[in-house]
Parts: C-alpha cells; structure tokens; sequence
C-alpha cells in the first residue's frame, strides 16, 4: 500500500527511510517545499552551508569517514552549478553521495527561466547517473533506486533533479522495500578460478608485491580485516597508493609507505623490480604508474577490481579479478590456506633484503632547521602529538597533501579524506567538518596550504555554527608551492602568479569568525603552539608559518620511470625533459 | 561480463589472452547496446564517446520494446583492439546499459542500412541512373521531370558504392540511416 503524500514529504520520509541522518545543503526558491519540510521534522539534521561546494565536500568527509552516503540538498541553477566540482570530486574518488537539486517547475524547463539550468544535462558526466523526475508518483522510487546506485558496485555520487511543482504535487509513497533495483546488481563474487591462479603465483613468487588503493576502504572494514590477515600471513610487502592509506596499518611490518609520484623510494623501487605485482582496488593512476612502457617491466599482474572498465585500461595485466575487494580477499585466503599457506620463503627473504637496502636510503630526510620551522618537521610534531589518538585528517591539495602522506602515519581505514583523483583545492576544509558532523567527538584535522585553504575558508561560518571543533592546520608558506616547486623544476625558475599576496592575518581571521587562532613561527615554540590547538574545545585556525621554498621529495618527475626517482635538490637539474613537460 | 565479451562474472582470461595487447592495428567494430529506453540515455551514450575521444562512425537509435522500455543503439567505431575493449567495458557500467554485443567478434553478423538518394537530371544520365538503381535493387520512391528519389537497402559498402555511380549523374542529396545489426543464427 502506497501512502500518498507530497513529493517534498517523500524526500524527507524517503531519507529517513534510508537511514540518513544529516544532510548538508543550502536553500533557494526551487527546494522550499523540501525546506519547509525539513523545518516541521526533528529526525534528519540540516548542516547549512556557505556555498554548495562546501556543502558536497562536507558530504564526501561524512562519506569517507562513516562508509555511508553522504546527502546534499541545495538549489536549481547556480545552486546545482556549484555543487559540480564536488560531484567530480565524488566521482574520481568513488565516493558515494545523493544530492537533490531543485528545478524550476516542470512546465517552465526549457524556457530559460529564473535560475534555470540544464542540471541533469551539467552533471551527466560529473555523476555514476542522474534523474530528472517528472512525476511525483516515481519520486520516491527513485529516491531509493539513487541510494542503491550510489553504494552498490564501484560507488559513485548520483544525483536527483526535482522541479518544484514535483514537489508540491500529491503521489504515491514508494518504500525502499517496494523500490525496483534488480537491474543494477554489480556482481561482487570473484571468478574462483582465477582467484586459484592468483594463489598459483603467489606460492611460487620471488618478489611480490601488494599494491592497495581505494577499493580497499570503499569494500568496507571487513576488506582491511582481511587484507590486514593475508598480509601478514604471507609476508609479503605492502604498498598503497594515496586513497588507500589506512587499509593496512602504517606500523604493520610489511608497510613500506605510499607508492606513487611523490612515494617512498621504497615503495616504487618494489614495484619497479617486482616479479609479482598483485593490484587491490587500485586504478593504475598516472601519478602510480609514471611512464607506462618502463613500468614493472619483469612482473606479472594481477588486478582486483569492481569496475570492468578499471581492468587494462591503463596497464595490461595478466590476471584480472572482477569482483568486490572484501569478497576476493576472502575466496583468496580461504584457497591460499586450504592449499597449506606456502609461500616461496628463502626468495622473499633475500626481498626483503633488498628492499631493506632501499629502506636505507632514508628518503624522507630533510635539511632542519632551528630557525625556520620545516614543513615535514611541522608533520612529525604534528604526528607526535597526536600518537594514539583516534584521529580523523582530510587535506587540501599540493605539496602539505603529500607531506602529510609521507609523514602522519595511519593506523585504521576511513581516517583519511583527501581529494586524490580531482586534486580539488578547497577540499579540506569543508571535508573535516563532514568528518566531524559524523564523529562529534573526534580530533579531526585538516592539514592545508594557505593558498587551498582560502579557496573554501566561508565554511569556517559552518564549522562555528555548528560548533565542528575542527583544527585547520595551515602549513602557509606564501607560496602555491606545488606549483612554485613546478616552475623550477621545469620553466628555468619563472615563478609565474606561484605566490600568495596580500594573505590575511589568520588569527584575525579566526576572531572574525568566533573562533581561535593561533600564529606560530618558531620550531622551539612549536609543539606548545600545537598541544595548544589540541587542547582547545573549538574550531581552531592554525598559522604555521613555514619554510616558503621547500621542495617535496622524493619525486618521480613527469614521464620517468619508478627506477629513476629524485630524493632531494642536488638531482634536480635537468631531470624532467622535453617529453615530461608537456605532462601535468 | 558482457562488456569485456567474456562470461558474466569470470575473470579466468581476459579478451586479452587471445590477442596481442600491445596491437595499434585500428579495425572497424558493431556494437549493439541493449538500454533502457529512458531520457536522456543516448546522450549518456554520446557524451562517453566524445568525452573519452572514442570514434562514432554510425549510431541508430530507436525502440524495440516498447512494453519493456528497450531501445536498441547500434554504434559503429573503430579503434585499436584495447581501445574496443575500454568503449565496451565503459558501455557496460553506464547504469541504464543492460547488455553490450561485438557484434564484430561474437559470430557472423548481419549489417543493413537504409538510404535516400536525390539525381537530379535529364536525358541520358536520368536513363542511366534509373538503370544502375534497377542493378541495385534501389526502388524510386518520388520522381518528377527532372529527379528521382531513390531508396536503397544493403550494407554500408553496397550505399557508398552506389553513391559513387550516382555522383557524375546528378547526386544532389542523400539521408543514410546508419547501420543496424543482428547476430545470425540464434
């Protein structure tokens, strides 16, 4: 029996039926039928936002931190236009999200009405799949077909377009039960015979590898229970990309760190000289990859993957695995114990023996300095004082992302809310304070450049409002470092437009706001400066001034192969060439 | 899985086991796309191809089942074997794709398209098109003093060839409507 009600009733009753308990939005004339609606229920918090960007990467932190979806709902046209970089984001890093957007009423689509846009038309590549509903009786199927898209198979950001009059008009409520999703059943189960082929090489293999990504957090904690248990049951080395952090943990022994553009030499020179490279939710990203002819040259491949369309579109590889991480791993290790657990013992010693030799190199070292505080020393205090805490980092994005990779070392999945795939500027902060909506009691901090941090810094509003105790920690060195590191390597140390001018005082900013700040410049004053961060009950906006022409090593410079890594300035010159440069 | 032209859920070999990865050779592939004929699902079709650089030599498009909502689109592209692959593999995860056919690699397939042609002309060369259309098995389907409609049916080589003849004798206009294909045998 269908109940009828209006269609911004069954948005509401919809999500509660979902189970989602925040949503992050922003109003405007086409969703107040949803808005009013929202005002008369007590079940379903409301984050207002600054500026709809915020509010999709508020919902991608809640997503990455909780494994739910995360919810938006803001308005039509320019409401629906500003949530776009968010859906991206969503969309490279497989982050599932539903977001509403308003529409003007269905009989004035297409006459370029007030705040009209093309919503549906906009997204159809920035989403997993998107609907225009027309008819309010479908509504709330479809409502729950979204949710069912978004979490089921590699998950994605959908989104749902509703005219107004949709919303005002009378149909029949669907339940979540009733909701047709049979057609969209991505299979999760791994061919077992191919998952015994894997096993087949690992017994036998001299030199291998797991390379973790992504997949692993979306498959769930239960993946990074088994990936964890096959780990180091096996002894091989483990290595993931940035996505992944977490999934196996950073004290693990078989860790070897973050592999890819800016990973430990360690990690890379694995994956260059391995004979056995076994991929687990990863995509062969190009920051992984570096040139592709040189890559792995001697292994074979094995790849892990949910998504068909992941599998050799990169890279060719020998063994491909469709199927869902957690599901695998599973099948893997039952097959690989029933077979007596045997690994190629004397062989991997003689690995890790090598890769100790790499391990030697040290290649996260760096210059110190007693006058000026290092940004990589900045982290390593950071990490100190925080050891043991259950602690929640989101990032922006450029040189303090990568450092905060290489230094803070991550213990559990879902800890971890950084923009990989988009390389979104402006995503921390809005992220942490999604993260922290989801664990109100948690230390979340975001770790930022100052020039990121300024591209989204409105929500700072939200975290106030909402009383989110985030900590935004900004590594400021008055410079777009990334970029500035960049130009010279690669255009004869033209630093076009790579500095930030006229930056505001932050601890003013932060009074501004209604919250702390704190301004620190001196390595010996440091760790005060940080415990007293830790220890305020609020928001905090954090000055790190630091060192401004710091380079972030090791680097694989564009177009070079993992073997040909730099670990610091002195090789520098002349290391990216012709070809590499046209490369981003 | 459909898409990679091997079975639903078996990952024991890829299509890649059967050929050379690494081949550049671009070769001419029919894909039939079985969709849910709903709004919006051609442009979903469309906007994969032009937004990841592949060709669309020919698409047709239209429904097949209308009590089950299903459209068929025929997409004719060419590419390198790898590149083919990926076309089908990113067919396949788009949510309202229900099936991907190569129609190119799973058997014999059987490929029509329909044509109109417009030769204008008199005298000699009216003679003579209306000659090379009865060869074709073309039929005129409009005619005054000085034209002739033509329709033609066949594959897409017989079209052009036709269309070749027709040229010196007066080809003003053509509407082709693509290619559609069908396994043989069942």
């Amino acid at each position: 029996m269908s109940r009828a009600m209006t269609g911004a009733k069954m948005v509401v009753q919809a999500l509660k039926d979902q189970g989602v308990e925040v949503v992050f939005g922003y109003p405007g004339g086409a969703v107040l039928p949803i808005y009013d609606e929202i005002f008369q229920q007590n079940d379903i918090k409301h984050v207002l936002v600054r500026h709809e960007q915020g509010a999709v990467h508020m919902a991608e932190g809640y997503a990455r931190s909780t494994g739910k979806p995360g919810v938006v709902l803001v308005t039509s046209g320019p409401g629906a236009t500003n949530a776009v970089t968010g859906l991206v984001d969503a969309l490279m890093d497989s982050i599932p999200l539903v977001v509403f957007t308003g529409q003007v009423p269905t009989f004035m689509i297409g006459t370029d009405g007030f705040q009209e846009a093309d919503t549906v038309g906009i997204t159809r590549p920035c989403t997993k799949h998107n609907w225009l509903v027309k008819d309010t009786d479908k509504l709330a199927e479809t409502i729950h077909q979204a949710f069912h898209v978004a979490t089921s198979g590699r998950p994605g950001p959908v989104l749902i377009d509703i005219p107004k009059d949709v919303q005002f008009a009378t149909g029949g409520y669907t339940g979540p039960k009733q909701a047709r999703t049979d057609h969209y059943q991505p299979k999760v189960k791994g061919d077992i015979e191919a998952i015994t082929k894997l096993v087949d090489l690992m017994e036998t293999a001299e030199r291998p590898i797991f390379y973790t990504g992504g997949g692993v957090i979306n498959s769930g904690p239960g993946a990074s229970q088994l990936l964890r248990e096959l780990v180091d049951a096996t002894g091989f080395p483990i290595t993931s990309t940035l996505m992944g952090l977490g999934a196996y943990p950073a004290s693990g022994k078989s860790w070897l760190g973050m592999l890819g553009m800016h990973g430990l030499y360690e990690a890379n020179l694995a994956m260059h000289d391995c004979d056995l490279m076994i991929n687990i939710g990863a995509r062969f990203d190009d920051r992984i990859t570096g040139r592709i002819a040189d890559f792995s040259p001697q292994s074979k491949k094995a790849h892990i993957d949910i998504d068909a369309s992941s599998i050799n579109k990169v890279i060719h590889v020998d063994l491909p695995i469709l199927g869902d991480v957690g599901h695998v791993l599973e099948d893997l290790l039952k097959v690989w114990k029933a077979r007596g657990r045997k690994v190629n013992k004397p062989a991997l010693d003689a690995w890790w023996g090598k890769i100790a030799g790499w391990k030697a190199r040290n290649c996260l070292a760096y210059a110190p300095s007693t006058t000026t505080i290092k940004p990589q020393y900045a982290l390593e205090r950071l990490e100190a004082l925080t050891k043991g805490r259950d602690r929640y980092i989101t990032t922006e994005v450029g040189q303090h992302q990568m450092w905060a990779a290489q230094f803070l070392s991550f213990e559990a999945p879902n800890r971890w809310m950084t923009s990989g795939g988009l390389g979104t500027m402006g995503y921390g902060l809005p992220a942490s304070i999604g993260v922290q909506v989801a664990h109100p009691d948690a230390l979340v901090i975001n770790v930022a450049g100052e020039a990121s941090w300024l591209m989204n810094m409105q929500e700072m509003g939200t975290a106030v409002q909402f009383r989110a105790p985030v900590k935004q920690f900004i590594l400021n060195n008055e410079r777009l470092g990334m970029v500035r590191q960049w130009q010279q390597l690669l255009h004869g140390e033209r630093y076009s437009q790579s500095w930030s001018e006229a930056l505001p005082d932050f601890v003013k900013l932060a009074e501004a706001f209604g919250c702390k700040g704190i301004q620190c410049s001196d390595p010996a004053k440091l760790d005060d400066a940080i415990q007293e961060m830790l220890d305020y009950d609020g928001p905090v906006i954090f000055d790190c001034l630091v060192e401004k022409h710091e380079n972030c090593f090791p680097m694989i410079p564009s177009g070079k192969p993992h073997n040909e890594m730099i670990l610091g300035d002195a090789e520098t010159e002349g290391a990216i060439g012709a070809k590499g440069a046209v490369l981003v | 899985m459909a898409a990679l032209n091997i079975k639903k859920g078996s990952s024991s070999h890829s299509a890649y086991d059967l050929r050379d990865p690494h081949a550049q050779v671009e070769s001419s592939h029919t894909l039939a796309v079985l969709v849910d004929n709903e709004a919006g699902v051609l442009a979903r079709v469309i906007g994969l191809f032009s937004g990841r650089g592949y060709n669309i030599d020919s698409l047709t498009v239209a429904e097949v089942d209308h009590k089950g909502h299903r459209s068929r689109i025929t997409i004719v592209t060419r590419g390198s074997l790898a590149v083919i692959d990926q076309i089908k593999a990113q067919l396949g995860r788009i949510v309202p794709v229900h099936e991907v056919h190569d129609l190119t690699v799973e058997g014999r397939a059987v490929e029509r398209e329909l044509a109109l042609f417009k030769v204008a002309g008199t005298g000699e060369k009216r003679v003579e098109a209306l000659r090379l259309a009865d060869i074709f098995r073309a039929s005129v389907v409009d005619s005054t003093l000085e034209s002739f409609v033509f329709e033609i049916t066949g594959t897409p080589e017989k079209i052009d060839a036709f269309a070749d003849l027709m040229r010196p004798l007066g080809l003003i206009d053509v509407a082709r409507t693509g290619v559609a294909a069908l396994s043989r045998g069942v």
